[in-house]
């Protein structure tokens, strides 16, 4: 094996009482393609944040050695002094100047503060012509595809003499055709001794042009493969990634299934920033009474959007097809009409769009449901306090009374509040997205108590979630969505975690 | 059988309840100082009932438009054009009044229709188009300034019939005709009292029935006793001159509605929402855009009622009229305790924040200070309001 570029040994990082990171060793080889997998919320971002300096030497135990010397970084300077780079997933270049302009910003080909506008589009010309980009370096950002503007990137990465070069999920967002030429640019640049780590989920791109893997779980390095010598192993990764026991983590349920009560069908939704072409494509699904039903995915594989577009076309443009509540057809045109209609959906970013932080539990319970609470427009504020009190004790909300600010309470209870909100609408449909990101164990049982309550009374639960184990210990059907489409459905028997995964890798659409 | 748990733990302490009560009487306590200070400064004429008269006959417009400035900011925005509405509606008023003799009701319920609609074509592009508030009212601003100086045609208009004059400069009416005390004004503000703890006692109870945490009693009383006390003594020092000014009795009655709407009213709880967590507002299904059309409509009739009272006041209309208002209001809201981000903010903090403004205002040109310096305190309070605010929410 070559001499190391980089070598993390045992590296640790907690957020609080949360471990991010309990044990991850990371050794990349001098001009190899590295990749490192892992499911959502294993700690890639994290351990990326501490390799760039993001994360200060000090908030994290363990070493960094790069080229031989163990380093401290205490802050991105420091990394991207030795050539360490990163393009993120989310582009960070600037829409409305050029391409010179963001190739060089923050390091201006200047002399006395005046740029020197000839030299400067002369190089970004050199460096654009790297990474096979044959535009005018005049262009602006914005007129540029993703693809191109990932391209441009890693321009930039290069005329800042790159010697590590990071992409996070670099082809999540791109078409096949960008994707290959983005893969077939890493084989160029390790031909010119430029090291790469690539974090990707899809498998084949990996077996394409890695040197390596390392695989992520929960905070440790679970497998280290070299596939230089054999071809990669899907299975491998797949067993490494998703290899965790099902402990006794979900509260039972004898699974009691009526009539169909949901039907989605051929449902197509246009992206509101890129018209014309459908984000959600042609998806159909139906939910029987009683059932919880699980919708499996990466993530942007469009499960929110979808579930935003069903309630009252809160995302998306264009929307098309059919959704029929109890063999009616529904016609919702907002929100409102979505929740008088016995909809409800509990968003996955609930500081951002579910709670009023500032606010007590019993106003948070009752947005969502005010008339009921009023007559004549006058807010019955007993009442409401009654409601409030009334979830706190069944649901369990830990708060030492109803007016303290939502915003100190924990995770766990807040996610409960938000849960609140939508029992108290009394809806027939409950579309959880993301019901237990971020919160602790024993919350995450208590809303899956909560959920089995709601399907007791026969209404239906649909949850949206990334944690593959979650959906596999609460569900009673599976459908797995990527890239706006549905690839696959699996009854609880049949499913498991390999199954969904390699559904995802096929891509290929159910009928 | 020797353990003995102690008693002092059931009993709800005072302590915590007065720290909470100090933070948020803070406001009041502000202006208390305030007044205390330039009643000192000013050798007692601060307090004088004729200076006391004309302190609120100078606030009201300033109170009123602050009501309707609050909703705006809460809900996330702000108005810069009232006082440009103020100089306009006054300039139809005179006009239509003055020039045209129409009779004064008819043009007031007229004027408060237009403010009604300047607020709506406004609000129109804020709430619908999705426009930046403070780039639309900023072209209201001048376009109002504008049309207010073509209505005059440059020039002041007036004066007003008498009777509408009452409106702004007239008290209410005394029954005895008594030289010395107004009966009426000083039984109306017992009145008031009356009425006042009586909804406090019963908002008290209904929480405390409903499990929900209430202030000790005894602190209770001595606030409700204090509040009181103060505003039976304020109509007292009223009803020694003239009595109540008919414009503080509108005032007050505006004031009630406001604290009703936005404390117990669906809209209000709405306009909060949107202010506090528009994303969650609208998946709670709230329609955002027409709460915040809301808002804006409601800012133009209660510039309008601005407009008039101004008008009224100076028995004339001008093309200055209402201009540097909108600084006013809005400096009275943030210190009232808005917070600029929008979701925050309390009818009666910000009338607090108003009558602030108007000590300051008042007493200073009591003391003679000249305006160079009137502006700079009024700056320095200003920062120095939204500065603690500020600070108390980076320590939490």
């Amino acid at each position: 094996m070559s001499p190391h570029l980089l070598d993390m040994r045992g590296i640790q990082k907690s957020f609080g009482p949360v471990k991010a990171l309990t044990s991850v060793n990371l050794q990349v080889g001098k001009g190899e393609i590295h990749a490192i997998c892992g499911e959502n919320g294993a700690g890639k971002s994290t351990l990326m944040k501490i390799l760039s300096g993001v994360y200060p030497t000090g908030s994290y135990a363990g070493s960094i050695s790069f080229d031989g010397e163990v380093r401290q970084f205490s802050d991105l300077r420091d990394s991207e002094a030795l050539g360490i780079c990163i393009i993120h997933q989310e582009l960070a270049l600037v829409p409305m100047l050029s391409i010179t302009e963001n190739l060089f910003l923050g390091h201006e080909i200047a002399t006395r503060g005046v740029i020197d506008w000839s030299l400067a589009h002369r190089r970004a010309k050199v460096l654009l012509e790297k990474v096979g980009l044959h535009v005018s370096p005049q262009t602006r950002v914005n007129q540029l595809g993703i693809g191109q503007q990932q391209l441009v990137e890693i321009a930039k990465a290069l005329g800042k003499d790159v010697r590590l070069l990071i992409l996070d999920e670099p082809t999540a967002s791109l078409n096949e055709k960008d994707s290959e030429r983005l893969l077939e640019l890493m084989l160029e640049l390790k031909a010119k001794d430029i090291t790469s780590i690539i974090i990707s989920h899809k498998l084949n791109e990996i077996s394409r042009v890695a040197d390596g893997v390392t695989v992520i779980r929960d905070g440790t390095t679970v497998d280290v493969i070299d596939c230089r010598e054999s071809p990669l192993s899907e299975s491998r990764v797949v067993q490494a990634m998703v290899g965790r026991e099902l402990a006794d983590r979900y509260p039972g349920r004898e699974p009691n299934l009526g009539e169909k009560q949901f039907e989605v069908e051929h449902w197509s939704v246009e992206h509101p920033e890129r018209p014309g072409v459908d984000f959600i494509r042609d998806v159909s699904f139906f939910a029987r009474k009683g059932e919880v039903v699980g919708i499996a995915g990466l993530m942007g594989a469009g499960r929110t959007e979808l579930a935003m577009s069903i309630f009252g076309g809160s995302f998306g443009k264009n929307i098309r097809g059919t959704v029929r509540l109890n063999g009616q057809e529904l016609r919702v045109r907002n929100v409102r009409e979505a929740i008088d209609n016995g909809i409800a959906y509990a968003t996955e970013d609930r500081k951002g769009a579910g709670l009023l932080l500032g606010d007590g539990i019993g106003r948070n319970v009752s947005l969502a449901s005010l008339k009921s609470l009023a007559r004549r427009w006058v807010i019955n504020e007993t009442e409401e306090l009654g409601v409030g009190e009334g979830y706190k004790k069944t649901l369990r909300i830990r708060s030492p009374d109803l007016r303290q600010p939502v915003e100190r309470l924990s995770g766990g209870n807040q996610q409960k509040v938000v849960l609140a909100k939508w029992l108290f609408s009394n809806p027939e449909v409950l579309i959880l997205d993301e019901p237990t990101r971020g919160i602790d164990v024993g919350a995450k049982y208590e809303i899956y108590g909560v959920v089995n309550q709601v399907v007791a009374k026969g209404k239906t639960v649909i949850m949206i979630s990334s944690e593959m184990p979650e959906l596999l210990g609460t569900c009673d059907r599976i459908y797995v969505m990527n890239e706006g489409r549905f690839v696959g459905e699996f009854p609880i028997q049949e499913a498991s975690q390999e199954r969904i995964m390699h559904a995802i890798m096929k891509n290929e659409v159910i009928q | 059988m020797t353990d003995v748990i102690a008693p002092v733990a059931a009993k709800p302490s005072l302590l915590p309840a007065i720290k909470r009560g100090a933070r948020e009487y803070g406001l009041l306590s502000s202006l208390l100082v305030i007044i205390v200070f330039f009643q000192i400064a000013t050798g007692g004429a601060l307090l004088q009932p004729l200076n006391l008269t004309n302190l609120i006959l100078q606030n009201s417009y300033i109170v009123v438009m602050a009501l309707g400035m609050l909703m705006v900011i809460v809900c996330g925005h702000i108005d810069l054009s009232v006082g440009s509405i103020v100089g306009v509606i006054g300039s139809i008023a005179a006009v239509l009044m003055v020039q045209y003799q129409f009779d004064f009701i008819t043009v007031s319920l007229l004027c408060l229709f237009i403010g009604g609609f300047i607020g709506a074509a406004q609000g129109y592009w804020v709430a619908f188009w999705g426009m930046p508030s403070f780039i639309v009212t900023l072209g209201g601003m001048l376009i109002f300034r504008g049309a207010t100086i073509a209505i005059g045609e440059g020039q002041s208009i007036g004066p007003f019939p008498a009777e509408f004059v009452a409106l702004s400069a007239g008290f209410l009416p005394d029954p005895f005709q008594g030289q010395g005390l107004k009966v009426t004004s000083l039984v109306l503000g017992v009145l008031v009292v009356a009425c006042f703890l009586w909804i406090e006692w019963r908002a008290r109870r209904r929480v405390s029935k409903a499990g929900g945490e209430v202030m000790p009693l005894p602190l209770f009383a001595l606030k409700h006793g204090i509040l009181g006390g103060a505003i039976i003594a304020f109509c007292f020092m009223l009803a020694t001159y003239r009595g109540l000014p008919t414009v503080l009795v509108i005032m007050c009655a505006l004031i009630g509605l406001y604290t009703f709407i936005m404390n117990r009213t669906v809209i209000g709880r709405w306009i909060y929402a949107v202010g506090g967590n528009l994303k969650a507002a609208k998946l709670s299904g709230i329609n955002t855009a027409r709460v915040t059309f809301f808002t804006f409509v409601n800012m133009g009739v209660l510039a309008a009622v601005a407009g008039l009272i101004f008008a009224a006041r100076l028995n004339s209309a001008t093309p200055r009229a209402g201009s540097g208002f909108e600084l006013d209001v809005i400096a009275a809201v943030f210190i009232g305790g808005a917070s600029a981000s929008g979701g925050v903010g309390k009818v009666m903090g910000v009338v607090i924040g108003a009558f602030i403004m108007g000590v300051l205002n008042n007493g200073m040109s009591i003391m003679g200070i000249g305006v160079d310096y009137q502006q700079m305190i009024k700056g320095a309070v200003l920062l120095a309001a939204v500065f603690v605010d500020v600070y108390q929410k980076n320590r939490a």
